[in-house]
């Protein structure tokens, strides 16, 4: 039911939208077309207080919901001997910590490491496939909006919106140095940025070797550029992320509007696929820039 | 002019996934190559190939978010 409602609005938009590309007046004089469309942000859907809710928001939230009903059935039921569930996900758990071992070089940092990183992959993993349950974009209501009326949906995908992306990617950033600074020392980890060190060495060392006076101080600053990589890794993590699932959904709603029928199944598996994959990258790059941070710079 | 902005859409998106289309291949291939030189490596591979799959794929989704967001 729900999947005919989303065909059927997504070829009339097509047609409102060819219409208004060939004949203009028409369509502001006839009658009015309801407007889906596909927008890069989330539309609100109600207020509480002075905090607006967005559909991301809200899928969101039922995401966050999920998680935490089954951790708290899985916690209760917890035994030395696995059983059913419990057999599956040690094994899930035991395959992701030897990928983990790849990356950090030792179990024991692996472990400590895991229930961070973990809670990322499975908090993207719920909502990447939340987007792709039939109802989620595709049930809403219609409002009149800039004096059209415009369908918003109850319910838009959590990752696919840039907001819920960049909180995450911030999350991971922010959060991997302040392990840096708690693993190494705020003097040693500040250093990687501003190499206090190398100034401080030039009068130690300026008789053995004159030329430190010149390269010391280039040293020293060097590091600002890592500054820049901070912002890069916000930026590419949570573009990534966005991209890919917002892609995914554009490409189903579009599929579903040429052909209804069996055609977008295909591409239903490939955004399973898609939305496991691109959780696994996140998971592993927030691993990876955690790693480097927590291991003392060595020259 | 609507016609001007289709066109901009187009031609973001088709320019700016050739290069990572290319990418991907080669990761592909050479991956596949390190496989078949040693099959038990393959685990060992994967996730590394995963990783540089999506750094390439990636910059064929900044070219989709700027193809959509042309106004």
């Amino acid at each position: 039911m729900a999947e005919t409602h989303s065909t059927s609005t997504g070829i009339e938009n097509n047609k409102s939208q060819s219409e208004a590309s060939h004949d203009t007046s028409s369509s502001a004089t006839g009658h009015e077309e309801l407007v889906h469309e596909h927008t890069l942000f989330a539309e609100p859907i109600f207020e509480l207080g002075p905090l607006t809710v967005t559909n991301s928001l809200l899928t969101s939230w039922i995401a966050v919901c999920i998680i935490l009903v089954i951790g708290l059935a899985f916690r209760a039921q917890l035994r030395a001997v696995p059983k059913k569930l419990q057999n599956i996900v040690e094994m899930v758990m035991e395959k992701f910590l030897e990928i983990f071992d790849a990356v950090t070089g030792s179990r024991k940092q692996s472990i400590k490491l895991a229930p961070f990183v973990m809670s990322f992959f499975v908090l993207i993993l719920i909502n990447n496939w939340l987007g792709l349950i039939p109802g989620v974009g595709s049930i809403g209501q219609v409002v009149m909006h800039d004096g059209h009326k415009t369908f918003i949906p109850f319910l838009r995908g959590g990752t696919a919106d840039l907001n819920t992306t960049l909180a995450l990617a911030s999350i991971a950033v922010v959060a991997s140095h302040i392990f840096g600074v708690v693993a190494v020392g705020a003097w040693t980890y500040l250093n990687k940025f501003i190499n206090i060190k190398a100034i401080a060495e030039i009068p130690k060392k300026f008789l053995k070797d004159p030329t430190i006076i010149i390269v010391n101080p280039i040293k020293a600053f060097v590091g600002l550029i890592e500054i820049i990589g901070e912002v890069a890794k916000v930026a590419s993590l949570s573009f990534r992320l966005f991209g890919n699932i917002f892609a995914g959904e554009v490409l189903l709603a579009s599929m579903a509007a040429i052909i209804a029928f069996a055609v977008p199944i295909p591409f239903m598996f490939l955004e399973i696929i898609v939305g496991l994959i691109q959780a696994l990258i996140f998971a592993i790059l927030v691993l990876i820039y955690v790693s480097i941070s927590t291991t003392a710079e060595e020259h | 002019m609507m016609d001007n902005v289709m066109l901009a859409k187009a031609l973001a998106i088709g320019i700016g996934s050739i290069a990572p289309a290319l990418g991907i291949g080669f990761i592909g291939a050479k991956a596949m190559e390190a496989i078949g030189r040693n099959p038990e490596a393959a685990g060992k591979i994967l996730v590394p190939m995963l990783l540089a799959c999506a750094f390439a794929e990636a910059v064929a989704i900044y070219a989709l978010v700027i193809a959509f967001s042309i106004k």
